[in-house]
């Protein structure tokens, strides 16, 4: 992926900075799979604070700004031509929320809290019915022989009849796996049999995916590392084409790697090999 | 023959080696990555097949529903989608539910048009694509959007210009989510399922999505009860789509680590299996014989 | 009233919501306007309260010199940076803010979720055993689906991935809308628990 523009604020040499930083950091959290240690625990609580830091930047300049502060002190800046009034009970509400650090006042704090979670339970109803439950039984309903643009044969019409069937049969399998109100006996016994072996299908399916994304992300920062960082320090695309011309930026990539390595092994002595309190035994 | 010790002492292999395995194989591809042709999902197909068909003019609202940890698999989908509606006429809104995609549509879309303007494609600033600013809320963003966009967003940015939201061209045509054609959520949780609820059900705008691979198959429902128009999964659901679009990018790149990461894997769970197995026989063997002696 | 007033906002506000769904009149879409904007500004402040948790026990491991004091220094450090340069300089590309984000926090979340892909690989070694038919169906179809995710030799390629296809499209959608319909049932009754103030949870356990 190509580097991000450089901070204007900082001029061009930031995006070099940078690119640093981020394959330091990079390789600090990878040095946890070693074992855990100091540096992945600094980098660790690097990440607590920027991300933070960042919700809040963000939460200033897009939401209190413009829809606290704008629209009451400044309405200009929002196409208004007065102070809009009605942003001062949301202001209040949200404010009522800080009473929970004073015992006497605490249960104030409960008016915002309540408001949100009923006014999205409110909405989640109709929503639920209307989106989930009806059109999905709805869909569920599907024709046992199948003729349409797609199956014009007889044999096509019957394959896609009996995979309707499988899919008619499926879900009322599952929901039979979910019906605890009943012991799982009989008809619903066997319902509940099939509707696991679904399950099983689906669990199976999710995890091939679910390969599939962690492979992405390893991807993603590999990528980052070669691309990026890595002709920097002579391990770039350019590897592909022959030697590097500038051997040295090899000598820095080892000495790298070698401080790495001595950190990790220092802390191997110092704790005597045993596994610390975030490490599993296999 | 390989004996059963050597079975076990496979399964008590260290988990050191099985990392460096797996970085072996998913790094080595990126330093000569193939080309493969893929097999297009129908999925992907929907998704591909509804944004060619629309007319120049219409407008998607294209929304950066993740942050960096999906990047990989998102980003690739992002470039794509703005690449195909940008080239053909089809106006873009970005915006975002996610806290953490306010950074990465904006660099979704200047990348992008960077790349189309040396291209020799001008996108106009505020005409064809606009950046909404983020909202926290979810539903009740989704919600506000069916009832009037501009009250929702009281600004927006074009061009590295930040305006009030009725002073930008595109604007003009955008005033409720009815008036978008497609809604594309690019997301890692589950706001595909909000457009879904809340804008296709209620206001009935189209949506499709673009989820991580984890989550692919909990919108496979959604697919066949046609609440979404399709599904991009994944990387691969990035790579297919870069193929249709003609322009391989991160998404056909990454096909080479995946093709030797999955085949590592599934070697480390066979022969998992197969070590498993030839211990339990064993055992058996070895319980049999102490019940004759 | 001290949790009746509470209850009764809850009912209310969730009232509003939910009728507004069946009155097309503007006073209901006005309504919804103002209830979702309202949403949104009390989430804001919300988030406060989140960050003044995080800055709390930082601040408390320092005080009370924990092993790990240095580290949540850096942590707080770390965020007040951020704080100052997100709210002093803007938060648009090419800002400092984002230069924090691209190559601070981006690198590091980032690096953090692809740290699974070895977990992962490491727990497929050890784990996945055939153990039962239902394990040796769910590692089948596992198996089928890696096979069908990846561009292999062109003979196979067509059959295996409409095999994965196939796999998604019918019995795991079953099983995936059946669990689907649980869940919004489940979310429903949830829902009307709440408004009707059986489910009083979101009050805490406060005596008062």
């Amino acid at each position: 992926m190509p580097p991000a523009p450089p901070a204007q604020a900082f001029g061009p040499e930031a995006t070099i900075i940078g690119i640093w930083i981020g394959a330091l950091l990079t390789l600090a959290i990878y040095s946890f799979l070693y074992r855990d240690n100091p540096i992945y625990k600094l980098a660790e609580h690097v990440f607590v604070g920027v991300s933070a830091g960042y919700y809040v930047g963000v939460t200033f300049w897009d939401t209190v700004v413009p829809k606290v502060w704008q629209p009451l002190f400044d309405p200009f800046a929002v196409g208004r031509d007065r102070p809009d009034l009605l942003v001062i009970p949301p202001a209040l509400l949200g404010l009522l929320i800080f009473t929970r650090f004073f015992p006497r006042a605490s249960w104030l704090a409960r008016m915002p809290i309540c408001f949100v979670i009923g006014a999205g339970a409110g909405a989640a109803i109709p929503a639920a019915v209307q989106g989930l439950v009806m059109k999905h039984v709805s869909s569920t309903m599907l024709p046992l022989y199948v003729h349409d643009d797609t199956h014009k044969t007889v044999a096509a019409g019957l394959v896609g009849g009996a995979q309707n069937l499988l899919l008619i049969v499926g879900v009322i399998s599952v929901l039979c796996y979910f019906y605890f109100s009943k012991p799982h006996k009989g008809v619903l016994g066997a319902g509940a049999r099939f509707g696991i072996w679904l399950l099983m299908v689906a669990f199976g399916a999710t995890f091939g995916n679910t390969v599939m994304a962690r492979i992405s992300l390893l991807i993603g920062r590999l990528r980052f590392l070669h691309e990026d960082w890595g002709p920097m320090v002579g391990l770039g695309p350019q590897m592909a084409r022959g030697p590097s011309a500038q051997p040295w930026r090899f000598a820095v990539a080892g000495l790298l790697l070698l401080a790495l390595f001595g950190v990790l092994a220092w802390h191997e002595r110092r704790t005597g090999g045993r596994p610390t309190s975030t490490e599993t035994e296999e | 023959m390989i004996g059963v010790n050597f079975w076990e002492r496979l399964q008590r292999l260290d988990r050191r080696v099985i990392f460096i395995l797996i970085a072996a194989v998913v790094a080595i591809p990126l330093i000569w990555p193939p080309r493969p042709k893929l097999q297009i999902s129908p999925p992907t197909q929907k998704v591909f097949d509804y944004i060619e068909k629309l007319p120049p003019g219409s407008v998607v609202a294209l929304c950066f529903d993740y942050g960096p940890s999906s990047a990989p698999e998102l980003d690739p989908m992002a470039y794509a989608i703005l690449r195909q509606c940008l080239t053909k006429g089809v106006k873009v809104i970005v915006m975002t539910l996610d806290i953490t995609g306010k950074q990465m549509k904006s660099h979704a879309l200047n990348r992008v048009v960077a790349q189309l303007e040396q291209e020799g494609v001008k996108p106009v600033a505020g005409d064809d694509y606009l950046d909404l600013p983020y909202q926290p809320g979810y539903t009740a963003v989704v919600l506000g959007m069916g009832e009037d966009v501009h009250k929702v967003f009281p600004i927006g940015t074009a061009g590295g210009k930040t305006q009030p939201i009725g002073t930008w061209p595109l604007m003009d045509r955008v005033h409720t989510m009815r008036d978008l054609s497609l809604v594309v959520d690019l997301a890692s949780s589950n706001t595909p399922t909000m457009w879904v609820l809340y804008g296709a059900s209620r206001f009935g705008v189209k949506v499709a999505a673009g989820v991580t691979a984890v989550m692919v198959m909990d919108y496979y429902p959604f697919l066949q009860s046609k609440q979404l128009v399709g599904l991009l999964g994944g990387m691969k659901g990035a790579a297919e789509y870069e193929q249709l679009l003609k322009k391989p990018g991160l998404g056909m790149s990454g096909m080479g680590g995946q093709k030797w990461g999955h085949l590592v894997i599934i070697a480390f769970v066979v022969v998992g299996n197969i070590g498993y197995f030839a211990s339990r026989r064993a055992a058996r063997r070895a319980a049999g014989a102490a019940e004759v002696g | 009233m001290r949790r009746t007033l509470p209850l009764t906002i809850t009912f209310l506000a969730g009232l509003v919501m939910f009728a507004q769904f069946f009155v097309p009149h503007k006073l209901s879409q006005d309504a919804l306007t103002y209830m979702t904007d309202w949403m949104r500004i009390i989430g804001a402040f919300a988030l406060v309260l989140g960050i003044g948790s995080l800055i709390q026990r930082h601040t408390g491991r320092i005080r009370q010199r924990h092993p790990d004091a240095a580290f949540s220094a850096v942590a707080l450090l770390c965020f007040l940076g951020m704080v100052v340069l997100g709210i002093g300089w803007k938060t648009e590309e090419g800002s400092p803010f984002d230069w924090g984000f691209t190559y601070v926090f981006m690198p590091l979340d980032a690096t953090m979720f692809s740290v699974l892909a070895f977990f992962m690989a490491s727990a497929a070694y050890r784990t996945f055993r055939a153990r039962t038919p239902e394990a040796t169906l769910l590692l089948v179809a596992s198996l089928a689906l890696m096979f069908g995710r990846i561009p292999l030799q062109r003979a196979l390629d067509p059959h295996l991935a409409g095999v994965a296809e196939w796999i998604m499209t019918w019995p795991a959608t079953a099983a995936k809308r059946g669990i689907l319909l649980g869940v919004a049932l489940g979310s429903m009754a949830m829902s009307l628990r709440l408004l009707l103030g059986i489910e009083r949870s979101h009050l805490g356990t406060g005596k008062e």
